[in-house]
Formats: structure tokens, sequence, C-alpha cells
């Protein structure tokens, strides 16, 4: 597995979660591209990371990313029907479904993992879904899923239970 | 007459099914006596801890090391063994992968004594009772190994070269690690010592495993009286064998039942039920939200199915603390 990123502390109060980004290299991307040439503004959390179809995202990937310290994941794929490999949107879909319900029993919150069908064309709805993720992420502080060696040192440490 | 190898058993957060293994060599177990001097094995031999002090460091060919480490005094041996040994060996699925009481990182400390000490229907306990790592009784301090919120694999704890997968590991994989451990010729440090290949290799119904798989619906074992040679994935059975390593032969598909992925995976994934989910997911039959929806309400223990034996091993290793109770 990659070394882990340093983390980038601010201050405490002004908590920055981070995002990282599938997004295909047919529709999604091109939509983020469009933002930018479009000069558009939007909240500049997510770490895009260019696939070629939603479909060849991994859940090790989605998994790896939380593991080294990601606050959010998402995918950005075709619209339905739109997809350059015909399925590998519905493949992604299916995915996304099944490892919703596994982080979800691992107690990891709703909104930090999220599919979107965003289109070429659609650069204002990837600037809306990436400005509403930021917030939420905001709103719900560090996901905290690392466990570091620290972390598992400290926990040895802890032996009081208390009723 | 040159001095035999010295070799150690040692068991953690396990059943016993390992020490068990270890026994079902059979006649074979003989050639292994005879080859090595076994220096420490508590299930079976009265030697103590104080004698596993006394050694020089790296004295010990190899320990074998059975059992995930849940608590102080297993990191503790394991640390001990580990300074001992010249080779340490990952032995079964718990100390490999985590293993069944892996799936305790489903909670932590707090929940666990809850339920066990307090809420099991055969527990009185009113005075809520707990085991405390040091009580005075009777102006004895009594001391108890600490319990940690988190189950570790071996190699999580100390360096391990090698590992000898399975729940139970079998005869003839164990068999092969010896051999290749007493050769001399050690293969690199991080190996498993087992087939590199998935199971449907060598599975005896491969030839009737479909192309394309299209679920619709997934049974569990007791829901259906599966086929005895037919692919037990085309049958719509959760069966782990793309996603788990070989080598034990395919037991659990000759007598009827559904891999669960004991051997952990191939050196390909490092996420064994990230990878499982992937491949079932993706051959789930229908498009519409809904529909994928209703498909996979049949799966009512994701966790538990797909992260059967590897939960302390997986990417996040544990569900949330933030996320349970109190």
């Amino acid at each position: 597995m990659p070394e882990k990123t340093e983390q980038t502390e601010t201050s405490s109060d002004s908590y920055e979660p981070r995002i990282v980004a599938f997004f295909c290299n047919w529709c999604t991307y091109l939509a983020a591209d469009l933002a930018g040439t479009s000069r558009m503004k939007y909240a500049p959390n997510a770490r895009v990371i260019r696939v070629m179809c939603s479909g060849r995202v991994d859940p090790q990937f989605v998994l790896d990313a939380f593991a080294q310290g990601a606050d959010g994941v998402l995918i950005g794929g075709c619209h339905p029907g739109d997809c350059h490999y015909q399925e590998g949107n519905y493949k992604a879909l299916r995915r996304y479904k099944m490892l919703k319900r596994v982080l979800d029993d691992l107690g990891l919150e709703e909104e930090r993992l999220r599919l979107e069908w965003i289109s070429a064309a659609e650069a204002d709805k990837l600037r809306d879904v990436m400005d509403e993720m930021a917030e939420q992420l905001s709103a719900l502080g560090p996901a905290q899923l690392e466990v570091s060696e620290e972390d598992l040192e400290a926990m040895s440490a802890v032996e009081e239970v208390t009723a | 007459m040159t001095e035999k190898p010295k070799v150690a058993f040692y068991w953690c957060a396990s059943c016993g099914g390992c020490e068990e293994a270890v026994v079902d060599l059979a006649e074979a177990i003989l050639d292994v006596v005879a080859a090595v001097d076994i220096v420490f094995w508590p299930v079976a031999l009265d030697f103590k801890r104080e004698h596993v002090e006394a050694m020089d460091d790296g004295s010990i060919l190899a320990s074998f090391v059975n059992g995930a480490i849940r608590t102080t005094e297993q990191q503790e041996m394991v640390e001990l063994l580990r300074r001992k040994s010249q080779v340490m060996v990952a032995f079964g699925s718990c100390s490999h992968l985590g293993g069944i009481p892996g799936l305790a990182n489903m909670w932590d400390r707090r929940s666990v004594f809850e339920r066990v000490y307090v809420e099991t229907p055969s527990t009185v306990n009113p005075d809520r009772v707990f085991p405390q790592p040091s009580s005075q009784d009777d102006g004895h301090e009594l001391e108890l190994p600490g319990f940690f919120d988190t189950v570790r694999t071996l190699d999580q704890v100390v360096d391990v070269e090698y590992a000898i997968p399975g729940c139970a590991p079998t005869p003839n994989i164990i068999a092969d690690a010896v051999k290749t451990l007493l050769s001399g010729d050690l293969p690199p440090p991080g190996t498993v010592l087992a087939p590199d290949v998935a199971l449907c290799s060598e599975c005896p119904r491969i030839d009737s495993k479909p192309e394309d798989l299209s679920f619709v619906e997934f049974k569990r074992p007791h829901q259906v009286l599966a086929d005895e040679g037919t692919c037990l994935l085309a049958q719509g059975l959760l069966c782990m064998g793309p996603a788990t390593r070989a080598g034990c032969g395919a037991l659990c598909i000759k007598g009827n039942m559904p891999c669960t992925g004991c051997f952990g995976p191939t050196s390909q994934v490092h996420d064994q039920g990230a990878k499982y989910l992937s491949a079932v997911a993706s051959a789930i039959g229908v498009n519409d939200p809904e529909a994928i929806d209703k498909v996979l309400d049949t799966i009512p223990d994701p966790v538990g199915t797909f992260y059967r034996y590897s939960l302390p091993a997986s990417s996040l290793r544990r569900r949330k603390t933030t996320a349970l109770e109190g």
C-alpha cells in the first residue's frame, strides 16, 4: 500500500474535508474540464483521479482512500445508457450500492460516499455536487477511519473497564 | 550429531482447531517430530514461559503462532517468541487475517464486556462486575491480561516472515510449509505458504462455472438443496472461491458447501472482502436501483459474509469506534 500522505492540518477551527474523486474519462472528467474553462468557482476540496470508466473503480480504491485519510469519496460517471463501454456505469452502481451497505455496517456516515452521474455538458451539476459534498462533510467533521499504529498502542494502554 | 532445529507453537485468540490441525498430520507428524525439537507447545507439552525466556535470542528456528491478538498477554507472548525466533509463522486464519475472532472488531471492549458479562440470557450479574487487569482479594493482588478494543493480526503486532493460511490449515498445506522451512531454501519474507491462485482453479466444479454470472437473488446454504456437480455461484450461493487462495483442495465444495474464504486473498489483492464484493455486485443481473436493492437485501450480513476471516486485515480493520454507542 502506498505511503499515507502527510496530514495538512491548518488549524482546528478551519477544518477542510478531503475528498477523493474518481471521475470517468468520458463524462464527469470532461464536466470538470468544462467547469474549469468556464471559470466556475466551486469547493476546492476534491483530489480528482481520472479513470477510464466509473466501472474501473475497484471498491479497494475507495476503502484505501478512507484508510489513508479521505473524509469522503465521490465517484462520477456517465448517465445510465451513456457509458462509453455500455455497461461500466451499471457495474459501478451495483458495486456502490453493495459497498455502501458494508460501509454503513462499519459505522461510516451516509454522506461520505457518493455516486453521481454527470455528463460532459453538466459543469453546473459538477459544481453543485462538489459544493454540496464539501459542505456536508464539513458539518460531519473528520472521518477518523485510519487506525494508526499509535492509535493501536493507545488502545492497549487503556485498561480500565467501567460500568 | 548436530542439534535438531527448534520449533515452538503458541496460541492466542483462537478456538484450538489449529492445534487439532497439527495433530491431524497423523503419521506425518512423526516425520516432523523426528526432524525438529519442539521446545514450547502449551497445549501439548509442559514447557513454561520462563523456559522460553531463558533461551538465547534467535535460538528457535521457527515459531508457529495461531490465533489473533486480543489481550496484552498474547502481545507479550508473541513479542517474546519473536525475539527468540529466527522465523515467525502466522499459522491459520486468525493469526494471518484476524479470523472469526476478528469479527469482534464490529464492537469494542466496552460493548463486548457488556454483552458477555451482563446481557447474555444465562448471565446474572446485578453488580455489574467486569474483569479488571488487577484486583485485590484477601490481601492478594490478582492480575488478568488487559483486553484490547481492536483485534489484530499477528503481523500487526510483530514482524512475521510467513503465513500458513486456513481455518484450520489443511494437513497437506502444513506438511508442505514445514518441508519448505526445513529445506533451508526460504521464500521471500511475506510469502503465504500456499498456491497463489484463486480456489476456482482447483475446484472440481470449474467446468460448470458460467462465463457470465447473473444474480437475481442470493441464497444461503440452508435455503437451497444445492446440486452436487454444479458451480455454487451458478446456483446463487455466495461461494468465495473467486476471491480466495487455493490450496485447501476445495474441501468445503466437496462437502457441497460454498467457500467462505478462510485461505484469504491471493497476493494480488489486499482487501479480500472488497474484491469479492466487487466481483459479486458487478454480476448482479439487474440495472434498476430499486431492483439492485432487492437483490442486495438477500445478503443479510455483508461484513460477516465478505470479511468472515479478514476484517482486522482489511483496509479499515474495524468498525469506526465513534460509531459505537456510549
